[in-house]
């Protein structure tokens, strides 16, 4: 027993070193392309950190922008783990988005106890059937989800744009729908920053997709699917069925985090209120292992770069876009460890197959 | 005779477990070297070594008389060694001489490679060998004994002079077995070397030279084949003496438990491959199905598992019809399952061991209880099954993956007869087993089906099935082209009738001679 936990551990170290190796390789390679355009990378750095963690505040819109990164990150991840690509959480996010503003708007009369999770509930139920359709059209004629969820995304972004512009639209220049309803709002809890309840949820669902996955029945059996799905089949398993609700749970997630941008920060549907949490979410899962605490770090790590790079360029002339350098930097290294560990396990399948 | 390769003093320790200890082995030139051993003796690790696939944490590889370290594939085929794993590595979609070439293509104009002349070269080296191949047929098309040669063309064509094959008899037909060995015998008369893995004691004496065998992680010795026997041989492999031949009682037959009535299906292509088929298994019997690979077994297992619709007859379990119901509610009526694939059908490589006996009645308790794991239970399962089917494991939360072959077949195998049953449906239950493990699995299966049981078994190991079955019905072209009682059967006739001649002229061709 002793000797199974201290495997854990292990395991757990190991799978943390790389990701940790490849940020600081990625901070490395920041400086380089500071010191050759001219930067000191030493002062852009100590901006960049106080801007993430600085003060209090700092620190809260840090989490606030993580906040939506912890589910989308999730949600891809979660679909990997049935062995399913969603590369569709930015129009799920979109229209679970979309869900949440009309129903905190135009749902009246609610106390806030039942308005709150009947928004959260439209936006997880409009997302997670929009992210079924590509299930089930797997499912039933196996056609490639990674296709469908692309132009899903596509589908999903016209609509709501064309939904706040010319169905919804609030009067003023940007188009936006009306404020969502007091009751409808998430509460924000920290004085000076839009951190909100939507953070508490975000743990949560990472807690809550963790125990499904490891601890529950169906957990076991969307692993086994996304693992072998012939085994699976022939365990007595419902393959098709594993396939849509890990799309649909996905999706799901996907429209929490949109739900939570427009309750807590937003307070209405903005048009392109939305830099991309859905195709972050994709870099964050890989970065996190799709396990729910490295997506936890990783999150983290992307709202500060995000977070931080903003007062980085206030402060020093170093463009917010090195940030998002570094964070595709990080990516890269990491993307490119997977890639080793395949090319590994690649040689090692002649006796694996055995 | 020359000897063009030593390992000495090899060992290679896994977390958990020592696969290799201090094993010592030798290759001379112009010799098939068999090497046996128990499942988990370590043999495909020690030739993984010599392959460069798994770097040893002591020891030397001497190859003519020089220290070598061998760390990749690459260098290993530079040094002319080749290996075929089991499991081939062939891209589906590319024909045999693409694949024979990939990696050293001949280039016309630099840019694209010049397939004629690929072609042609790979015609010369396949009949230079007496290895028949079409290099313009895909992979996908042909059959397993064929792409096995493809596999062999490979690493001549890559000038292989010591050729590894682990466990190359496993999959084959009987025919395609003899096959090989004409191929082995001519590779050794043009001064090749040879090392032959398997479990079969019977190719060992067929085919070899020399046998090494190990036990354990050691090497227990090597012995000139023509000075030994299959039963030393199996007793320096286990340790102890082997029954080659299990004992059955007489049969008490109950109920019939399972009636097929005319049953169709088709393949994967949508051609047919089950036509009209009919038979009936009582309680306590064995029905063995015999035939070529490929003429319906498969086919008939997945109709009857759930796996493939049929589309037309009826199946009736204890007078249930289950005809084109799904698998788990066919296993719910008490049906077990050993797929003839396990690393396709019977396992989850990435799963720990504890995780995968419990596939199949892992959603009921005691593994789950409303909706939640007890892993507790899932773990007590786990060492239970370990200890009875003694499967050889560092612990039960090691990952399927890295336990040996015949010990992954293991995990299958315990986990389908360790339940309460009524029909158990087999196919190739000891492919890849040794000889000790085989005898207790039958015995095991000879158990269940004196505690009623009803059991269909297929395999492509006629004497499995004899040894067996109560019945044996032979199947060709998706046809049951009769059926034996076990006392009339004999060798010769299942092989005429595994060729589609009926029972009566099969019974009539064995008069006249
Ligand atoms: N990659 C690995 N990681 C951990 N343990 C391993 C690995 N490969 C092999 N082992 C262990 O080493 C031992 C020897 O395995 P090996 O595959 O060499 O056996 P084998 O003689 O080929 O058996 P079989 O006849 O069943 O194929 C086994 O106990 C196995 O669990
Ligand atoms: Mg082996």
């Amino acid at each position: 027993m002793t000797n199974t936990r201290k495997g854990k551990c292990a395991k757990y170290f190991e799978v943390a070193l790389y990701p940790v190796i490849a940020t600081c390789l990625a901070l490395l390679v920041g400086v380089i392309i500071m010191l050759v355009t001219g930067h000191n990378p030493v002062d852009a750095y100590l901006a960049l950190f106080e801007g993430a963690f600085g003060s209090s505040v700092a620190i809260a819109e840090t989490l606030s922008r993580s906040t939506p990164l912890f589910l989308t990150g999730l949600a891809v991840a979660f679909a990997f783990k049935c062995g399913l690509f969603n590369i569709g959480v930015e129009g799920q996010l979109h229209v679970g988005a979309m869900a949440a503003a009309v129903v905190g708007c135009y749902l009246t009369g609610l106390p806030a106890i039942a308005h709150i999770p009947l928004t959260l509930l439209a936006a997880a139920v409009v997302a997670g059937i929009w992210a079924g359709v590509p299930g089930y059209l797997k499912a039933r004629f196996r056609t490639h989800e990674v296709i469908n969820t692309i132009m899903m995304n596509h589908i999903a972004i016209a609509l709501v744009s064309y939904l706040v512009v010319h169905v919804f639209r609030a009067p003023g220049v940007i188009p936006r729908t009306s404020t969502i309803l007091p009751s409808a709002q998430l509460y924000r809890f920290i004085e000076f920053s839009r951190l909100n309840i939507g953070l508490f949820m975000a743990m949560i669902a990472l807690y809550l997709i963790y125990y499904l996955l490891w601890k529950t029945n169906v957990g076991y059996e969307i692993r086994a699917v996304g693992h072998n799905d012939k085994a699976a089949e022939c365990a007595g398993i419902n393959v098709k069925r594993n396939i849509v609700m890990a799309m649909v749970i996905s999706g799901m997630l996907g429209g929490l985090a949109g739900a939570e941008r427009i309750m807590g920060l937003h307070l209405s549907f903005i048009q392109g209120f939305s830099p991309g949490y859905g195709f972050e979410g994709i870099a964050v899962a890989l970065l996190g292992r799709n396990h729910p605490l490295g997506i936890l770090f990783s999150a983290i790590l992307f709202g500060a770069l995000a977070n931080g790079g903003f007062r980085m360029s206030m402060a020093t002339a170093v463009p917010t876009d090195l940030a998002t350098v570094i964070q595709a930097v990080v990516v890269f290294f990491v993307a490119a460890e997977q890639l080793a560990k395949l090319f590994i396990k690649r040689r090692k399948k002649g006796r694996l197959a055995e | 005779m020359e000897q063009i390769l030593e390992m000495v003093n090899i060992v290679k320790t896994f977390p958990g477990v020592v696969a290799n200890n201090k094993v010592s082995f030798e290759v001379r030139k112009r010799e098939i070297h068999a090497l046996v051993g128990e499942n988990g003796a370590g043999k495909t690790t020690l030739m993984n070594i010599l392959y460069g696939l798994y770097k040893p944490d002591g020891g030397d590889i001497i190859i003519a008389g020089e220290k070598t370290s061998i760390d990749s594939p690459i260098v290993a085929i530079e040094k002319g060694i080749g290996l075929v794993a089991q499991h081939f590595m062939l891209i589906e979609p590319l024909t045999v001489a693409e694949n024979i070439i990939l990696g050293l293509e001949t280039r016309k104009n630099k840019i694209f490679t010049d397939m004629r002349k690929a072609n042609q070269k790979v015609k010369e080296l396949s009949e230079l060998y007496g290895l028949e191949v079409d290099p313009t047929a895909r992979i996908m098309d042909i059959s397993v004994g064929v792409q096995q040669r493809v596999e062999i063309l490979k690493i001549l064509y890559r000038e292989a002079q010591i050729l590894i094959l682990d466990e190359p008899t496993a999959v084959l037909t009987p025919q395609e077995t003899k096959e090989l060995y004409k191929v082995l015998f001519s590779l050794k008369e043009m001064g090749k070397s040879v090392v032959f893995i398997t479990h079969k004691l019977n190719e060992v004496m067929d085919i070899s030279d020399r046998v090494t065998v190990l036990r354990g992680g050691k090497a227990i010795g090597t012995v000139n084949t023509s000075e030994t026997d299959a039963t030393q041989l199996a007793s320096m492999m286990v340790g102890r003496e082997v029954l080659m031949r299990v004992k059955k009682e007489g049969k008490k037959l109950g109920e019939a438990v399972l009636e097929l009535r005319k049953v169709s299906a088709v393949d994967s292509r949508k051609l047919p491959a089950l036509k009209n088929v009919s038979l009936e298994i009582r309680a306590g019997e064995i029905l063995g199905i015999a035939g070529v690979q490929g003429n319906g077994q498969t086919e008939l297992v997945e109709v009857l598992t759930g796996l493939r619709k049929a589309t037309s007859g009826e199946v009736m379990l204890k007078g249930d019809s289950i005809i084109n119901k799904n698998s788990r509610s066919i296993r719910e009526l008490r049906v077990a399952h050993i797929p003839e694939d396990r690393n396709k059908r019977g396992l989850i490589l990435d799963y720990d061991v504890a995780d995968n006996l419990i596939l199949g009645p892992h959603y009921k308790p005691p593994f789950t209880y409303r909706g939640k794991r007890n892993l507790q239970n899932v773990w007590q399962n786990a060492r239970n099954l370990i200890a009875e089917f003694d499967i050889r494991t560092p612990s039960y939360d090691t990952k399927a993956e890295t336990l040996s072959g015949g010990n992954q077949q293991k995990i299958v195998v315990a986990r389908e007869l360790g339940g309460d049953i009524s029909l158990l449906v087999v196919s190739q239950p000891t492919r890849g087993l040794d000889i000790g493990t085989i005898e207790f699995i039958h015995k095991r299966i000879l158990e269940l089906r004196d505690k009623g049981v009803a059991i269909l078994l297929v395999s492509a190991e006629l004497t499995e099935i004899m040894s067996l079955s109560d019945r044996i019905a032979v199947m060709y072209d998706g046809n049951i082209v009769g059926i034996l009682q076990d006392e009339e059967a004999k060798e010769e006739q299942i092989g005429m009738m595994m060729t589609g001649i009926s029972k009566v002229d099969a019974l009539r061709g064995e008069e006249s001679d």
